[in-house]
Order: structure tokens, then C-alpha cells, then sequence
């Protein structure tokens, strides 16, 4: 044994804890389920402790963090279900199957807390498109999520996407998915009622991904890792899409008391997790699970990650009726466990025990506590001086330049590979702020949008998590809706070195921070550890999922500037902040300096200013003001409306800085004449500074003495460069 | 009028085509369980987008043999009103009931987007609302939407009307650079001899209110409506 517990992952230490826990040496199956279990993967080990700083209550929660996903009332008797977790090194191995199951695995997560899933979206990082790698990795990401998601009916309506260096070897595929139900069609992920069965069901069980969570999700790259495409499983959308209606049939007949899906740690999380979460033990009899290869050893069995399988619990009443269901939609289906009294998991070979240990031993793991150092690395790009970039001239040049940028040109050629309109709900498509879906039966509207610069992360990782959420809550704001609750997908090195545990802890703090200024609870998540090859770390990247609620989508709001002759309206306050900007990447291709200020009381009052704002149908567009400040912001919203704008300058910065400046808390709206002065009056009462830069008109967007640039012209840098650097 | 919307394993637009029938249009409308032999009652059936079965073989190639198949030939037989949409437009094309076959598109990629249509005759019971020549925006969102038909088919199909749409521009310029696809002459959708069974690839399930952009898809929905009050007349 001493030499298999640290091939599959496992300390000595944690061996020996083993041990202590069973009284004995483990054998080779309850040692597999220990290493997948105890993988940093399943137990958060070195990041629970630092999780508990989040605040997760609110008056709308209904599920926090710990379930499969979190459950939010928006109202109505409805509930909105909703989780960002991580695909990363899968998809760095086999971007196309990688992707594919991302999103096999957070839809299973949201249908089985009992709701349909109505979009998806995409947080991606990846490094130059200048490599092929990268090209080969990002194409495959991008058909892979498309494949799953467009065959599966869910729509992908938004995501975020940023190249960078630092994720070349290890990119980052974060996969989030929301769905909705009636509030009282909530189901949770336990096993509480003995003499309960449970049903396995959809695909069968193979040797697919066995160790993904520990042997692959659980450590750094290096030149082993291809070998490891073995860990990647393989996708069956379409088995999925059987599940989604089998499950959602199963719930609305009441047949089912508890329901798991089986992603990573496979049965044996399924099992261990519903049996801890329900206080009960469980019998499970390995030999009747279906296999695709007749001779898997239990310990196989255990630990494949298959994909689209479901674990069910239901009274021994229904259990004809759940198979009937599975069987309407031609899935096989098997009980393969029966729930006891007691805390045991315990695995049987045609009735004799083959595995006995305390099921909440599995699915509690152990805790560390990390040690955190502030890495040396700041001191020296806080000390950049980015005075000389306020100097620059050729603004026009730098203005095309950056909408050009991979970071900055429009996502078109991606999202129109997604299938973003079925569901018939989408009603603000991707290209906007955030995107809107309605909410039949109500007139309320979803607004939806993730976001994280690891740029300003890697700066000030506790400021750069709050820009994360700010800029979030800015693109709900801008589409109308007010933010209700966050989740997350944490993406960091190894948490071993103490420099970039700081900067997790710094951004868990910063979050934290941000979440309680803001009222948003963080209802669910995942954290992902490990993302470094060969020694070097991503940026710290903690992805922000928000979701925002509209009373009436009738009152939602669009960035594109629509008619001539409409007011141009900035709000919020612009200061000399290059630090960490899209100008600066391009100019010198450093990323350096102090990251923009968060100042919490100017996000608010933005953030009540364009809510109201939107509630009395007073703007005819609002755009957030983010990488490329201004200059870029106006281009988009002239590229979006397809009108040109004119505008002038407040002249109190130099013109570079108040153009490409990335000062936080600030937006770029649109008025008709009659409706400026009742803004004015809400901005106000808000707290925020506006000023009237301009109008909406014409074929070019001007910048009076500064730059006047043709309209169509930009709009074909902005449109087509991401297609041409692929 | 009574709609049914066949639902195959796989199917993905099903719940949004009985949406605009019971909620836009205002008809009354069930889903049909491709198991199910019995279309009695029905005046027009729906096959939805989606993938069916996966579409990992060819495109509808294994959703041909669903025992509903053989119910909606025969009620296709009988004149009943049968439209494909997308993935529907491709089961057609496997069972026979509509002329040609699918390959993926040009770019070989998936497409989802608006694209304009010309509409090529107001004669069908799909189309008669329409002038012909109008131009409507309808979204795409398919892999396999690249039709293809051999020139003697294609030359009977144009002889008796069959060819619908047609991808084009604002102005209604039928050119390949307005093609999203590859499709043979740009061709979006196609009608059999009857006139009574349409295939499209553009989704008019997903233009049927202003609010999701575009209500041009009402055009077919209310040619459709129209038909039906006039056949019911006779």
C-alpha cells in the first residue's frame, strides 16, 4: 500500500489518517475511494478554510454553497439555480472532449437540484493566439463547448475571454450554467430515508476518466501530462439531453427523494455524499452496475468518471415507476444500492463486504491550513511608472490598435458557434453588457454576466477580485438589472507555495469585501488549484458569475447607440489609472503598475443610478466602462448601433489618459433630448457624476481635436480580427 | 387549428415550437411522442429542431426509422400539413418526404445567427401572406444546413414552384456571400409538389415576437392560419 496511496495522490500523513479512521490499513478499493475523495478537487482542502470568509446568506437564498449548485428565489414561486466550475486541465489535454464534458458536468448540476437548464456561459483563457497551440486549443475549446451545448438545447449566451502569456501551458475552460423551476421542485442531493434505493442510470460505467480528480485536477503540468489524455472522458451530449427529461419527468411525478449526478470521484462521491448529506449509511452492490468492459475491478468501478450518469433515491415503492421513466427514454437503469441506517459506505461483491468505511469520512476530507506569503514580484510592477503612456499621441492608431486586440475584438466568431437563441428566451444576445433572458410566465428577465481580468488580479489579487465583481454588477446594471447573488470558479497555482496561496487569500478577502458592499451572497462554486506548467502559475483568476434580476425585460437596455441626435451621457469620475491596462499591454506588452481604484460607494450609487434609470425607460443605451476606457467603450457602442457619435473631451487629464483610463465605476449612456434633465435628477439623488460629452449621429465617431475615425471602418477591425488571428 | 409537435429523443426546439403555437399563436397544441403511430385530430404536425438521436450518424437518418414516420407519411399522403424546421427539414430529407439531402456547412462550422430570406413564391400555403421577393430575418443555428440536390431534381422542383426561400441579402440579392451555408442556389427552404410539407433551415419558431428581434417567422405561421380558415371555409 505505501507505495499506491502516493501514486494516486494521497500524503503519508493522510494515509496514516486513514488508517486511524478505519482502525487498519485500508484495502486497494477503499484506498481508491479515499484518494479521489480526498483530492483537492472533492475536498476543497486547502481552500476551505478560506471560503468560510464569504459571506452566503441572504434573504433570497434558498441553497448555498455545498449542494451540487445554489438555488436563489427571484419571486413569482420561482427559483434560479445556478453554478461556475472548472474544466481546466481536462481541456488542456483534450480541448474538444475537455470542453464537452465542462458542460455535461454543470448542466448535471443544475437539473439535478431539479431544474431546467436555460443558459450556459463561458469564462475561457488561453495564451497568444500567436502559438498554434493555442489556436488548436482554443478552436477545439470553443466546438467542443458548442457540440455539447447547442446539441443539449441549452443556450450559451455569454462568457468572457482573455489571451494572455501566462496561461499558455495551462488554460483555463470555466463552464457556468443557470436553470429555473418552481421554487417547491427544489431537490436535494441526499439519501435520508432508510430502506430508500438507489438508481443508477444513463451511460454505463467504463475505465473513462478514473483519477481525474486527483491524478489530473490535482496537480501541476509537466512533459508526463500527455499521458494523462487517458483521464479525459469522452462526451455523449445526447445521453444527457435524455437525462435532463428523465430526471425533470422523475420530479414532476414526486417519484424521487434525492438525486446526484456522477462527475468527478464518480460513484463513489455520489454514493458517500447523499448518504453524509442525508445522516444515513449505504449498501452499494458493485456487481450489478453496468460496465462496458466485463472485467473492471471494483476499484475501477468506483473511481471511473463516466459521464452522463445519474444516481436517484427513491422510496422501494417507486421504483418500478423510475425505471419505467428511464425506460421511456431508452436509458438503462439499474438499483444498485439500498440505504441503511448508520454512517457506513460499504461496497458489496454479490453480498459479501468488499469495502466498509464511515461514508461522512469520505465526503468531509481533511482541512489545511496553508501557508500564505505576499510574493516579491509586486514590489517591483507597483513601482512601474506609467506617467510617460499620458504622453502618448496617435490616438486614433492606438484606439484601432486595441480594437483590434485580442482581448478587446468582438467574440463573434465564437458565439455565433453556440447556439444562443434556442429557448426562445433569449432577448438581450451576446455582444451586449450582459445577456437577458425572460422568464416565462412573469415579466421579470434574468441579466447574466461573468467576468475576472487576471491582469489586474496579478497587480493587486485583492483589488483585482473586486473589479472582477464590480465590472459584473456595472454589465448588469448597464442591461437594467439589479445583482442578486454571485458564484464563482477560483483559478489559481499550486496552493503549496505560500506566494500564491497570498494571492488566493487576497482575492477570497477581496470578494468577500466586495460581495458584503454589494449585498450579493456567493452561493456556490469551485476552486481550482494546480493550474501551473512547468513551475510557472496563471494569473490569479477568480472568475465572477453574476446574476441579476429586471422586474419588467420589457425595461431592458442595450449598449449600441441607436438614433441620431441622442444625448451622450458619461457617468463617474475618470483619474490617471493605466496600471494593468489594455493600453499599456499594447503599447509595451508589460503588464505593470497599480490597478484601478474600487471604490465601493461610486459603484453603488452607479449601480442605483442606472437601474432607475432603466426602470423609467429613460436611456436608449448604456455601455460599462472597462478595458480600453473610453476611446473603446464609445467605438463599441458606434460599432453595436452602427452610428457615429461625436464628443468632446473634459480636457482636465491628457487626452491618453482620458481616453484609455480605466477608472472603475463609470458608464457610457445614451438619452433622447426630452429625457436628459429627469437623468440628471436621478443621478443626482444617486450620488453620480454626469456629464453631457456629446451626441449620437453621423458616420464617424469624433473626438473633437483629438481624432475622427469612419465608423465602418472600425467596425471591420472590430468585427473580423478575432477570425483572422484563429 | 390543432398543432401537434413531434417530439424525438433529441429534439431540442419541441418545447419552443409548442410555446409559439399555444402562446403566440393562440392554437391549441400537443406534443406527439415519436413511439406514437396515432396523429388523428392533428392539422398540421411540427418536426422541431434539435438533434435528434444525437445526430451522430447523418443528420435525421436514425429518427427516419421512429415508428411516428411512417404515421406523418401517410398523413402527408392525406394533405395534412407537415413543416420541418431545421433539424425536422433534415428527418424530411431522410425519409423521403421532401427532395435532396444535407451535408455540413461550407465553413464547417455551426452557425447560429439572423440571416434574410427572400421569400421565392407566395403560392404556397406556408408563404401566401407574403409578397413575393419579400425579405425576412430569421435566425440560423444549425452544422448540417448546406442542401444539396441533384440539377434534374432541382430543375422539376423549380418548374413547379418548390423552391421557398432563398438566403439573400437586405435588398433581396440572392449571392453566395449572403449564403450562411453553402446550400445549393442559396436555397433555406423547400416545399414538396403538394405544396403541403415544408422543410426550412431557418428557425421561424425563433421570429415570432418582436421581442426576440424579429416577427417576420409570423409569415409562415399565419400563411399556415390562413390556409387552414380557408380550406375549413371550403
Amino acid at each position: 500500500m505505501t507505495e499506491l496511496y502516493a501514486e494516486l495522490g494521497l500524503t503519508s500523513e493522510e494515509y496514516k489518517k486513514i488508517c486511524d479512521i478505519l482502525g487498519r490499513e485500508p484495502n486497494k478499493v477503499e484506498l481508491g475511494m479515499y484518494s479521489v475523495m480526498w483530492s483537492e478537487h472533492c475536498s476543497y482542502k486547502s481552500s476551505k478554510e478560506q471560503l468560510k470568509k464569504l459571506p452566503v446568506e441572504g434573504p433570497g437564498v434558498l441553497v448555498g454553497p455545498g449542494e451540487n449548485a445554489g438555488v436563489v428565489d427571484i419571486g413569482d414561486g420561482l427559483a434560479v439555480v445556478f453554478k461556475l466550475e472548472s474544466h481546466n486541465h481536462p481541456s488542456a489535454v483534450e480541448p474538444f472532449q475537455g470542453a464537452a464534458t465542462g458542460v455535461g458536468g454543470i448542466v448535471r448540476d443544475i437539473f439535478t437540484m431539479g431544474a431546467r437548464p436555460i443558459a450556459c456561459l463561458d469564462p475561457l483563457r488561453f495564451g497568444p493566439l500567436s502559438n498554434p497551440r493555442t489556436r488548436y486549443l482554443f478552436e477545439g475549446v470553443v466546438s467542443g463547448i458548442a457540440a455539447y451545448g447547442n446539441c443539449l438545447g441549452i443556450p450559451t449566451v455569454a462568457g468572457d475571454i482573455y489571451f494572455e502569456d501566462a496561461y499558455e501551458g495551462n488554460p483555463l475552460v470555466n463552464v457556468m450554467c443557470v436553470g429555473i423551476m418552481p421554487t417547491g421542485r427544489l431537490t436535494l442531493g441526499k439519501a435520508s430515508t432508510p430502506g430508500g434505493v438507489g438508481v443508477l442510470f444513463g451511460s454505463s460505467t467504463g475505465r473513462d476518466g478514473i483519477g481525474g480528480v486527483s491524478v489530473l485536477a490535482s496537480q501541476e503540468f509537466d512533459e508526463s501530462s500527455a499521458e494523462k489524455r487517458p483521464s479525459v472522458q469522452v462526451s455523449d451530449p445526447f445521453t444527457e439531453k435524455l437525462l435532463i427529461e428523465a430526471c425533470l419527468e422523475m420530479i414532476d411525478k414526486e417519484l424521487i427523494t434525492g438525486l446526484q449526478d456522477l462527475g468527478g470521484a464518480g460513484l463513489t462521491c455520489a454514493t458517500c455524499e447523499t448518504a453524509e448529506r442525508g445522516g444515513c449509511g449505504m449498501d452499494v452492490e458493485i456487481t450489478k452496475v453496468p460496465l462496458r468492459e466485463a472485467d473492471m475491478e471494483p476499484v475501477e468501478i468506483m473511481m471511473s468518471e463516466s459521464q452522463e450518469r445519474m444516481f436517484a433515491l427513491c422510496p422501494e415503492d417507486n421504483l418500478q415507476e423510475v425505471l419505467a421513466v428511464c425506460e421511456k427514454w431508452d436509458l438503462d437503469a439499474v438499483p444498485v444500492a439500498n440505504v441503511t441506517e448508520g454512517d457506513a459506505l460499504r461496497l458489496l461483491d454479490n453480498g459479501s463486504v468488499i469495502a466498509e468505511v464511515p461514508a461522512s469520512s469520505l465526503a468531509d476530507g481533511p482541512v489545511y491550513h496553508r501557508e500564505a506569503e505576499r510574493p516579491g514580484y509586486l514590489d517591483e510592477v507597483a513601482a512601474f511608472d506609467t506617467r510617460p503612456l499620458s504622453q502618448l499621441s496617435d490616438l486614433k492608431g492606438l484606439l484601432v490598435q486595441l480594437l483590434g486586440s485580442p482581448n478587446i475584438c468582438s467574440r463573434k466568431w465564437v458565439f455565433e458557434q453556440y447556439d444562443h437563441m434556442v429557448g426562445v428566451g433569449t432577448v438581450v444576445l451576446p455582444g451586449s453588457d450582459a445577456a437577458v433572458l425572460r422568464v416565462e410566465g412573469t415579466d421579470k428577465g434574468l441579466a447574466l454576466a461573468c467576468d475576472c481580468n487576471g491582469r489586474y488580479c496579478y497587480l493587486d489579487p485583492r483589488r483585482g477580485a473586486q473589479i472582477a465583481l464590480a465590472e459584473c454588477a456595472r454589465n448588469l446594471a448597464c442591461s437594467g438589472a439589479s445583482p442578486v447573488a454571485v458564484t464563482n470558479c477560483l483559478n489559481f497555482g499550486n496552493p503549496e507555495k505560500p506566494g500564491i496561496f497570498w494571492q488566493f487569500q487576497e482575492c477570497v478577502e477581496g470578494l468577500s469585501e466586495g460581495c458584503g458592499c454589494l449585498g450579493t451572497p456567493v452561493v456556490g462554486g469551485n476552486v481550482s488549484f494546480y493550474n501551473e506548467s512547468f513551475g510557472e502559475a496563471i494569473l490569479p483568476t477568480p472568475v465572477v458569475g453574476l446574476l441579476g434580476v429586471i422586474e419588467d425585460v420589457a425595461n431592458r437596455v442595450e449598449s449600441a447607440f441607436r438614433s441620431e441626435g441622442d444625448l451622450i451621457l458619461m457617468l463617474g469620475d475618470t483619474r490617471d489609472e493605466l496600471g494593468g491596462s489594455e493600453l499599456l499591454k499594447a503599447v509595451n506588452g508589460s503588464i505593470a503598475g497599480t490597478p484601478p481604484e474600487v471604490r465601493w460607494d461610486e459603484e453603488k450609487a452607479l449601480i442605483d443610478c442606472l437601474v432607475r434609470a432603466a426602470s423609467e425607460r429613460l436611456m436608449k443605451s448604456a455601455h460599462d466602462l472597462s478595458e480600453g476606457g473610453l476611446a473603446v467603450a464609445l467605438a463599441e457602442c458606434c460599432i453595436l448601433g452602427g452610428i457615429g457619435a461625436t464628443v468632446e473631451l473634459e480636457a482636465r487629464l491628457p487626452a491618453c489618459v482620458e481616453c484609455f483610463s480605466e477608472s472603475q465605476a463609470r458608464a457610457l449612456v445614451s438619452v433622447s433630448g426630452e429625457d436628459a434633465a429627469r437623468f440628471r435628477e436621478i443621478a443626482g439623488t444617486a450620488g453620480v457624476n454626469v456629464r453631457v460629452i456629446g451626441e449620437c449621429g453621423g458616420e464617424e465617431l469624433t473626438v473633437e481635436g483629438v481624432f475622427s475615425v469612419n465608423v465602418d471602418e472600425i467596425t471591420d477591425v472590430y468585427e473580423n480580427s478575432l477570425a483572422k488571428m484563429v | 387549428m390543432k398543432f401537434g409537435v413531434v417530439v424525438f429523443p433529441g429534439s431540442n426546439c419541441d418545447r419552443d415550437c409548442f410555446y409559439v403555437a399555444d402562446k403566440v399563436l393562440g392554437q391549441s397544441v400537443e406534443y406527439v411522442w415519436h413511439k406514437s403511430t396515432d396523429v388523428a385530430g392533428f392539422d398540421c404536425l411540427i418536426l422541431p429542431g434539435g438533434f435528434s438521436y444525437g445526430d451522430y450518424l447523418r443528420t435525421g437518418a436514425v429518427a427516419k426509422f421512429s415508428p411516428i414516420m411512417k404515421s406523418i407519411q401517410e398523413f402527408a399522403d392525406a394533405g395534412g400539413m407537415v413543416i420541418g424546421i431545421c433539424n425536422g427539414f433534415q428527418i424530411l430529407l431522410e425519409a423521403g418526404l421532401l427532395p435532396g439531402a444535407m451535408i455540413r456547412n461550407s465553413s464547417l462550422k455551426f452557425i447560429c445567427r439572423h440571416v434574410l430570406i427572400r421569400v421565392e413564391t407566395a403560392s404556397t400555403p406556408w408563404s401566401s401572406t407574403a409578397a413575393r421577393g419579400q425579405v425576412l430575418k430569421i435566425p440560423v443555428a444549425h452544422n448540417e444546413g448546406n442542401y444539396q440536390v441533384s440539377n434534374t431534381t432541382l430543375e422539376e422542383m423549380k418548374r413547379h414552384g418548390q423552391v421557398v426561400f432563398r438566403y439573400c441579402s437586405e435588398d433581396g440579392s440572392v449571392q453566395g456571400e449572403f449564403n450562411p451555408n453553402g446550400a445549393t442556389e442559396n436555397i433555406a427552404g423547400i416545399c414538396n409538389r403538394d405544396g403541403n410539407v415544408l422543410g426550412m433551415m431557418p428557425h421561424p419558431e425563433r421570429a415570432s415576437e418582436m421581442e426576440l428581434g424579429s416577427s417576420d417567422g409570423l409569415v409562415i405561421w399565419n400563411s399556415l392560419l390562413k390556409h387552414f380558415e380557408m380550406s375549413a371555409d371550403c
